[in-house]
């Protein structure tokens, strides 16, 4: 089913705006995606009708409150084919979660002399918390290749792959390229000689169908914000059985069964790991977010969003000093590129003053950048409610601004 | 020879008739960069970065008969653009002068809103570079 683009847009109200006297082109989706009026709605709702603290409450509206909590939670594990809710962890964000399973499963699993695979594709809170890890426990810390392209060198994770490896922690499809790892066959790799794997599916989560158990990853990350819901939220999937040897996160209210001063018993799992209260009314609209997603069907956004990609990559590939940065055979929408003899900065500035918002920089993975031997790029990233009339427009702002310096 | 005041009275002169086409003033400012002195290698060090900007700014002052001498340079346009003002304002001026400036051609033409908070800040840590080198001139003069 072909996506209806001003029906959608319709449904996010801070699209309709001009941004320095142009209409807003918002580009910068692998940021942070915008939000309907559903997402709004229910944020809106909570305080006004439902606020209060959940579970634990003998009146009425803490118990609507943790009902709706709950029916998010269950939401969440549909979405990604969890075994069941309790494997769903809430956090503040996909960072958060990776912290948390480098702090307790790392703690409780990962020994000196251990190893830990990521990849030159990594975010940088998939790398820093495994160095926190490393300088901590004497762990060591591998870093599978990349091609020019921006695509892992197979033969090299496999030699990487060993009896010490006690973790793979990857990105399933990469923020600043936008290139698609062939996870499956990772998480199998992995497993074959005893490693568990974390997916980092922070851009995955929004195109892609993510099913953890058709994947057997054994964590995955992402955040609510980059699904059209609100900030401040994300999520850690774990397998039960690791989630239940996994010693807690943060101490505190929630997360207790038992507390005397001389020694405390822990809650079963998700709690365990929830110290404290949650984003509440953020956990409660993100199941609106999840079932706009759901309901356009993912399927269809990714066909939409590849086809914006496509579009973009025709228009602007044979445009004088435009150098396209990744180009894997499989990526999710993001077109990451420079302009021949000009900063990324000073693109980026230029475009938003035609109203186009795109992200420049390193994106938060420098060694990536290093690897290219780049500074950074400008990052064009699509979402759902993106047309190509906007592409358009973006591909001419491009052009001109590329023919400055590339006559 | 113009005043500090004169020289900016003229800059915020030239970008009013820009008027508040945001494009054309960067446009503006991309090319002023092509105005600055080039920058000696022997100076592109990191001692020479100015911290406190998202891109690089290399700035390095001599002094020469009393006036101060600026050169810098940037990795970006705009930056670059930026600065050209700043040492068109400043550049050979007495450290007294340099450090009783009252530099106010930034709010004036607007660029706070041009270039938003993260430039912003930049263009003061660069003017603050400045007026640094200047008090170390002056504090020299009068030792």
């Amino acid at each position: 089913m072909a996506i209806q683009v001003n029906s959608i847009r319709s449904e996010f109200p801070i699209l309709h705006q001009e941004v320095n006297g142009n209409p807003l082109i918002y580009f910068d989706n692998a940021a942070t995606t915008q939000k309907p009026k559903v997402v709004l709605d229910a944020l809106q709702n909570y305080y006004e009708v439902d606020n209060s603290n959940i579970h634990r409450g003998a009146h009425t509206l803490a118990d609507r409150a943790t009902r709706q909590f709950e029916e998010t939670r269950e939401s969440v594990r549909a979405f990604i084919g969890a075994r069941e809710s309790a494997e769903i962890i809430f956090t503040r964000g996909t960072t958060e979660s990776i912290n948390l399973v480098a702090k307790t499963f790392g703690s409780a699993f990962i020994q000196k002399g251990d190893e830990i695979i990521i990849s030159t594709l990594e975010h940088h809170s998939n790398i820093v918390p495994w160095q926190m890890l490393c300088e901590q426990n004497g762990a060591i810390l591998r870093v599978i290749p990349i091609t020019d392209a921006g695509e892992l060198v197979w033969e090299e994770f496999e030699k990487l792959l060993n009896p010490k490896t006690k973790l793979v922690s990857v990105v399933h499809a990469s923020n600043a390229l936008g290139t698609i790892n062939p996870v499956k066959r990772m998480i199998d790799a992995a497993h074959a000689v005893g490693a568990k794997v974390l997916l980092d599916g922070a851009q995955s989560t929004s195109h892609l169908d993510v099913d953890v158990q058709a994947l057997d990853c054994d964590f995955l990350t992402f955040s609510a914000h980059k699904l059209y819901g609100p900030t401040g939220l994300g999520v850690l999937y774990g397998k039960r059985e690791l989630l239940e040897a996994m010693p807690p996160f943060l101490g505190g209210g929630e997360m207790i069964r038992e507390v005397t001063f001389e020694k405390t018993t822990y809650n079963t799992i998700p709690f365990k790991f929830e110290a404290g209260t949650p984003s509440i009314a953020e956990v409660i609209a993100f199941k609106p977010a999840l079932d706009f997603i759901t309901s356009t069907g993912k399927a269809n956004i990714h066909r939409h969003e590849h086809d914006l990609l496509q579009y973009a990559v025709e228009l602007l590939q044979d445009v004088k000093g435009v150098i396209p940065v990744g180009t894997a055979a499989e990526k999710i929408a993001v077109f990451s590129f420079n302009i021949q003899s000009m900063h990324p900065f000073d693109v980026g500035q230029l475009l938003d003053a035609k109203g186009i918002a795109v992200r420049t920089g390193h994106h938060c993975t420098q060694p990536l950048m290093r690897r290219l031997g780049i500074e950074g790029t400008v990052r064009a990233s699509f979402a759902v409610y993106n047309s190509r009339a906007e592409v358009e427009v973006f591909a001419q702002a491009v052009t001109k601004i590329a023919s400055l310096k590339n006559k | 020879m113009s005043t500090i005041a004169d020289i900016q009275n003229e800059i915020v002169a030239e970008f009013e008739i820009l008027g508040d086409d945001r494009e054309s003033t960067i446009f503006y400012i991309m090319e002023l960069g092509g105005n600055l002195e080039p920058y000696p290698e022997d100076f592109r060090k990191e001692e020479y970065i100015i911290q406190g900007c998202q891109s690089k700014v290399w700035l390095v002052a001599e002094e020469k008969e009393g006036k101060v001498h600026y050169r810098a340079d940037s990795n970006t346009d705009i930056t670059k653009g930026l600065i050209s003002l700043l040492i068109r304002v400043l550049n050979h001026r007495s450290p007294k002068e340099i450090l009783e400036a009252n530099l106010d051609f930034i709010p004036r033409i607007g660029m706070g809103n041009i270039l938003g908070s993260q430039r912003s800040n930049g263009l003061a840590a660069m003017m603050n570079q400045m007026k640094r080198y200047a008090l170390a001139f002056q504090t020299k003069q009068n030792a």
